[in-house]
């Protein structure tokens, strides 16, 4: 699927978060967006799954879900947003079960998407059991388990330390190999951006407007930590952004 | 803390681990502190002062067994040697006896049933319109915004003050001493449960609907697993208040129950069976408490 923003803008009470973007992700990309703290970006992202109404402009969706896709606008949290009270298998089939499947083919999914994970032999397990990077790996599954058309990851990775998150990185690159989703990926992290992404919307301090648009050609495969293409790309982000963050650093937070 | 008072300790700290520095973030490189460079002219090492003790309470069954049983016989003593006189306060063992007569004559039975049905039924009613009306001012705005105030108003309103109305409406009989009942318990259970809910992450109802949960299925899959510990934690108050307003309510119009037994003692002066009745009040408060500890344990075996 094919992801559309159409000047899309936003505000909080009198305070403007987002001014006109548009924006394009074609079918199975990954578009990282990135900038300054407060400039919008998780809320752009709950615009675009239909979590929040835009105050200004349109999320527009082209061409067809996968036939067994359960849900085409699938998130990743943050703060991995599991239940719980559920073991690990109960947080995956929590959507399945939302969608009527059943019991059978709910396990057959859930355990499929576990096994793709590497967690097949938690299932049973309580999310308080786990590390923060087992947990995330719950949310992916958990997504990865209604097969989605468009993944929206919310800082998948920033609440994790950073072994883990080099680790996790690996993950995402196979799952998008593997699924091929179209996917907006929200980070404040210049590398996860230069390393992940195939194109990165660089917005401006709040209300955030495009100040950026950088293509990244090299197959993420083949892009490793300290690679001069990743550090040429982390370089020319910062290059954009210093300001803008200093600028937002010194700003009251409303 | 005076501020010479880290420099003067520092020195076993220094001496003991040099280049180790206290802080070492704070401190500028190749920057000593003048209470280190002090400490490495010293030479000697002492061992740093243990400082970190007590404010760690345990619960030591062997010292609680004992000190109840030290209470009993301390009480029995001093009534056998005559320092209490049997008449204001029976001995343990006098109140002993007056329970096992009470329970060998069947008359314990008939109030306790008395008591337990009315508890039962004053509870359930209070507490799952409780949880109901807790769910919808956690829920929706406009219950919200007309249950909140009602709630604030009655929720102070010792609720044996109503049983004359009560009375009034229902009748001398069941009906008004349960409705006491489910009254006090609704509240603390309507106050728990919205509590609970508002404490339920957003960000939870917030996946719930990104994975095409409907409101039904975020009420009874999110919210209501999400606010059961502070739901359970509200019927534990509640079960107390019921247990409370029970007596109350028996010893203001009824032949039958705890509350009864305990007043006709009093007034036939027959203190050891007024306190017989007391102790069975404890060990029935202490059972509720357990029975709900379990469910709790049981319910919430995830956390």
């Amino acid at each position: 699927m094919q992801l559309e923003a159409h000047g899309i803008g936003h505000r909080y009470g009198d305070l403007a978060v987002l001014d006109g973007l548009s924006f394009t992700v074609e079918e199975g990309r990954v578009l990282a967006v990135i900038g300054p703290s407060g400039c919008g970006k998780s809320t752009l992202l709950r615009i675009l799954g239909g979590l929040v109404a835009p105050a200004e402009g349109e999320v527009r969706a082209r061409g067809e879900a996968p036939a067994d896709c359960l849900n085409p606008f699938t998130y990743v949290f943050q703060d991995f947003a599991l239940l719980p009270w559920r073991t690990v298998a109960g947080n995956v089939e929590l959507p399945l079960e939302a969608k009527g499947l059943a019991a059978d083919a709910r396990r057959e999914r859930a355990r499929d998407a576990l096994a793709r994970c590497g967690l097949e032999d938690f299932a049973t397990a309580y999310p308080r059991q786990l590390s923060g990077g087992m947990q995330q790996r719950v949310g992916i599954a958990r997504a990865l388990a209604v097969r989605p058309a468009v993944l929206l990851m919310d800082e998948p990775l920033s609440a994790l330390d950073s072994q883990t998150r080099d680790l996790l990185k690996e993950d995402l690159i196979r799952l998008w190999r593997e699924t091929g989703a179209t996917t907006v990926y929200v980070t404040h992290n210049l590398s996860e951006a230069a390393e992940l992404a195939d194109d990165i919307l660089v917005l401006s301090r709040r209300p955030g407007r495009e100040r950026a648009r950088i293509a990244v050609e090299a197959p993420r495969e083949e892009r490793r930590r300290g690679d001069p293409l990743v550090v040429g790309v982390e370089e020319r982000l910062w290059t954009l952004l210093r300001s803008e963050a200093a600028e937002a650093a010194l700003e009251v937070v409303a | 803390m005076s501020a010479r008072e880290p420099a003067a300790r520092a020195p076993s700290l220094s001496a003991a681990a040099p280049g180790a520095e206290g802080q070492p973030g704070r401190d500028a490189p190749g920057v000593r502190p003048v209470g280190h460079a002090a400490a490495a002219g010293d030479g000697s090492a002492r061992a740093v002062e243990l400082r970190g003790r007590g404010f760690e309470p345990r619960l030591r069954p062997a010292i609680a067994w004992l000190g109840l049983l030290g209470l009993l016989v301390l009480w029995q003593t001093a009534s056998a040697t005559g320092i209490l006189s049997d008449f204001t306060l029976p001995s343990p063992a006098r109140i002993g006896r007056a329970l096992a007569e009470l329970a060998s004559s069947g008359e314990l039975w008939g109030h306790l049933r008395a008591s337990a049905g009315r508890i039962a039924a004053g509870f359930a009613l209070g507490f799952f319109t409780g949880v109901a009306a807790g769910l919808a001012i956690g829920i929706f705005s406009l219950w919200r915004s007309l249950g909140l105030p009602v709630v604030s108003a009655l929720f102070p309103i010792p609720k044996i003050a109503l049983l004359p109305l009560f009375i009034l409406w229902f009748g001398i009989g069941e009906w008004s001493k349960i409705a006491t009942l489910a009254f006090g318990v609704f509240f603390p259970t309507v106050v728990a449960t919205y509590g609970a809910v508002d404490g339920v992450p957003r960000t939870l109802v917030r996946m719930g609907q990104s994975f095409g949960l409907g409101p039904g299925a975020i009420t009874a899959r999110i919210l209501l697993p999400g606010a059961l510990p502070g739901i359970l934690s509200g019927a534990r108050i509640a079960s107390s208040i019921a247990l409370i307003l029970v007596v109350a309510a028996e010893m203001i119009g009824a032949e039958r129950g705890i509350g009864a037994l305990i007043l006709t003692s009093g007034h036939l002066m027959q203190t050891d069976r007024l306190l017989a009745g007391v102790v069975v009040l404890s060990v029935a408060g202490l059972l509720l408490a357990w029975g709900l500890g379990a469910l709790e344990r049981r319910l919430l075996r995830w956390r």
